[in-house]
């Protein structure tokens, strides 16, 4: 056996090479520095642990200057937003299954005049609990915000009721999710997630692949049409994405035990139209993508912000409005909260259109995109 | 419809400021063999790849099969069988699969019996469930000759069909292009090989991206009034004789033939003035030869600049 020395000069022709090669790559280089970039502004910005300005329904039947303190204390707080106010109960529940406020604070008739008395009128909160981190903080900082506004007013004669105890009882209703189960929210969202990863890299690597073994130019001389390529190779997936909802929904049934309060054939129709959405994504990347290995980097820069903007990790609400313009761009933010609308609040076709036409709208413009990019020839 | 199933005029195309092909034109007569020949990166693919719609031209119009070259790929690309440089089938599909794929690509409508009839032609009925991947070079070509073939095309645009085929696999291919030719197909076929350009009906030369000749092999021998010798002697003294004549001005190729050195020039009389002075030497024997399409490519390929860069 021959003993073969660690050659320098050998070693730096293998690294300049690589160099090299790497320059070559414009959109590998691109992402190499966008990447940490781009997402670390986007993200260092628009990711907030603890929501603020949430959006809240007022069902007031008192106009006391209480109810009013009150309300302006959780105003200013920074928590609530009150973005409504309603005269009927059942308007509050519609509200909460919509999605469009994520508390309802009740106060009862003679809420003024009971705490004067000393009667611990109830102040009642209704919280949309689907995503327990969304209200958590919230509600933890309730109580001391509550009594500690109504002090300030209990002066004199009623300095007494202004005690340790609040002079109100508070009670908090967490609605879908009674007891917090982080599961609930988190199951549903790891389903959108696998769903956006695997669709999206497979479909990506589909032409790509045909691109860098040279099947691509055997394809282009057939007369197949784009829209046939295109379409066809999606199939596959389609039948691959929906036997992995169904090992997850079995999984979140059983191990999880998340509740399933709406309909079953609605949600796989809403499944279906996310994966649809995800896999023409994939495809538009693959017919932009010049190799693989640039179709799955454009894959990874497309699925960090669906995990960070889309309610998936964080709050949707606790980020600022243009993060939340931005993630409601993104089908995961709307599937997310259409599969806790169906499987959480039993949500129906009603409730759930508003979340299923920008899915279908990104499907189209990203479909459209991709039959642009799509050469018929090798021009 | 005319005679002619390729016929072509003044196509250019251009890869960013690379001009690779240069007013191209071509007639291919029905039933015609058409060598295509020209060094590596003369442009031969980027035509072929013009003739079947796979590349848009930036000027020139023309018509395959009575199809527009630029307005009706669709239609060129139902009625040619185009076979790429590279084997370009799926590696991952079986023999069979290939060939059921571009069958349905085709929307043929007797797939089943088309598949099942190339496999018995070619020999594969047997291994029709291998995958083509492990197929040997020789047999890849057979594969995608045969799936080219597969909508019975009316013309074939072969690219470098035989490259890496041992002998008598590319015999027998030619026998086969040459039985299609006799049933009124037209073949046009890319190639290096000179016995190769010799069986074709007509010969094209390209070289940096223009067409420099065109005609019958014979035609195609005579373009030039070249006289040839060819010395024989032993290697030593062959390679030292080689050495000295590429330096005479009036001998333009010296061409090393194994145990044989051709030498060539334009003007007969100056060819054998300027080779007097090396006729005596002891053990090496000169005849004239009859020039072969080698040396007039060799020739032409002079007057080419350089296309490798």
């Amino acid at each position: 056996m021959t003993f073969q020395a660690f050659s320098w000069s050998r070693w730096v022709g293998i690294m300049s090479k690589e160099f090299i090669q790497l320059k070559r790559d414009r959109l590998t280089f691109g992402m190499i520095i966008g990447i940490p970039v781009l997402q670390l502004i986007l993200f260092g910005y628009a990711i907030n642990a603890d929501p603020k300005r949430l959006p809240t329904a007022v069902l007031a039947a008192d106009s006391s200057q209480y109810s009013r303190t009150l309300l302006a204390a959780m105003q200013n707080s920074g928590y609530w937003r009150i973005t409504q106010r309603v005269s009927s109960e059942a308007e509050a529940e519609e509200l909460l299954a919509h999605g469009e406020a994520q508390f309802v604070v009740s106060i009862p008739e003679n809420f003024g005049r009971k705490l004067v008395r000393g009667e611990k009128p109830v102040l009642l909160i209704e919280a949309d609990a689907s995503d327990p981190s969304a209200t958590g903080n919230a509600i933890a900082a309730l109580a001391q915000i509550a009594s500690g506004a109504l002090a300030r007013e209990l002066k004199g004669s009623l300095g007494d009721l202004a005690g340790a105890e609040p002079p109100f009882e508070l009670r908090v209703h967490r609605r879908y999710n009674p007891e917090g189960v982080t599961a609930y929210n988190i199951v549903p969202g790891l389903l959108g997630t696998i769903l956006t990863m695997t669709m999206i890299l497979m479909t990506g690597l589909a032409m790509t692949r045909e691109r860098e073994r040279g099947t691509f130019e055997n394809l282009l001389a057939t007369p197949a049409l784009p829209i046939e390529v295109m379409t066809g190779k999606i199939v596959p997936y389609i039948l691959i994405g929906l036997i992995q909802v169904t090992l997850i929904f079995g999984f979140a049934l059983t191990l999880f035990e998340v509740p399933m309060r709406g309909n079953a054939p609605l949600l796989y129709a809403v499944v279906l139209l996310f994966i649809a959405a995800n896999l023409t994504l994939g495809i538009t990347f693959s017919s932009i993508a010049r190799n693989q290995l640039q179709a799955m980097q454009m894959t990874f820069f497309f699925f960090l912000p669906s995990i960070l903007l889309s309610g998936f990790m964080f709050p949707f609400r606790g980020m600022p409005e243009w993060a939340q313009w931005l993630g409601s761009l993104l089908p995961l933010t709307h599937f997310l909260v259409l599969v806790r609308g169906i499987m959480l609040k039993g949500n129906g076709l009603d409730e759930l259109w508003p979340q299923i036409w920008p899915i279908a709208v990104f499907m189209l413009v990203v479909i459209s995109i991709g039959l642009g990019f799509y050469k018929r020839t090798l021009d | 419809m005319t005679d002619l199933a390729i016929d072509v005029h003044g196509l250019n195309k251009s890869f960013g400021d690379k001009h690779v092909v240069k007013d191209f034109a071509l007639q291919v007569r029905r039933g015609e063999i058409y060598g295509f020949l020209g060094p590596n990166g003369s442009g031969k693919t980027t035509s072929i790849r013009m003739l079947c719609g796979l590349l848009r031209p930036d000027s020139g119009s023309g018509t395959c099969l009575g199809h527009d070259v630029i307005r009706q790929t669709g239609a060129i690309k139902r009625e040619v069988g185009y076979m790429t440089q590279r084997f370009s089938l799926w590696e991952d599909l079986t023999i069979r699969e290939n060939l059921e794929f571009v069958a349905r690509m085709y929307g043929m409508k007797d797939r089943r019996a088309a598949v099942g009839h190339a496999l018995a032609e070619l020999g594969l009925a047997e291994r029709r469930d291998q995958l083509a991947g492990t197929l040997s070079g020789g047999w890849k070509q057979r594969l995608a000759l045969a799936a080219c073939m597969l909508h019975r095309p009316r013309l074939l645009l072969l690219d470098e069909p035989t490259a890496g085929v041992d002998p008598q696999a590319r015999r027998d291919f030619w026998e086969e292009i040459h039985a299609l030719a006799a049933t009124g197909i037209s073949v046009l076929v890319a190639t290096h090989y000179m016995d190769e350009a010799e069986r074709c009906h007509r010969l094209a030369y390209i070289a940096d991206g223009r067409l420099l000749a065109k005609g019958t092999p014979d035609e195609v021998l005579h373009l030039f009034h070249l006289s040839t010798w060819a010395v024989s002697g032993t290697p030593a003294q062959l390679s030292a004789l080689a050495a000295k004549l590429k330096h005479v001005p009036e001998i333009c190729h010296v061409t090393a033939f194994g145990n044989t050195l051709h030498v060539m020039g334009e003007e007969d009389a100056a060819l054998e003035r300027a080779i007097a002075p090396f006729r005596d030497e002891p053990g090496i024997d000169w005849r004239r030869a009859d020039p072969t399409l080698e040396d007039v490519f060799l020739h032409l390929m002079q007057g080419a600049p350089d296309n490798l860069q």
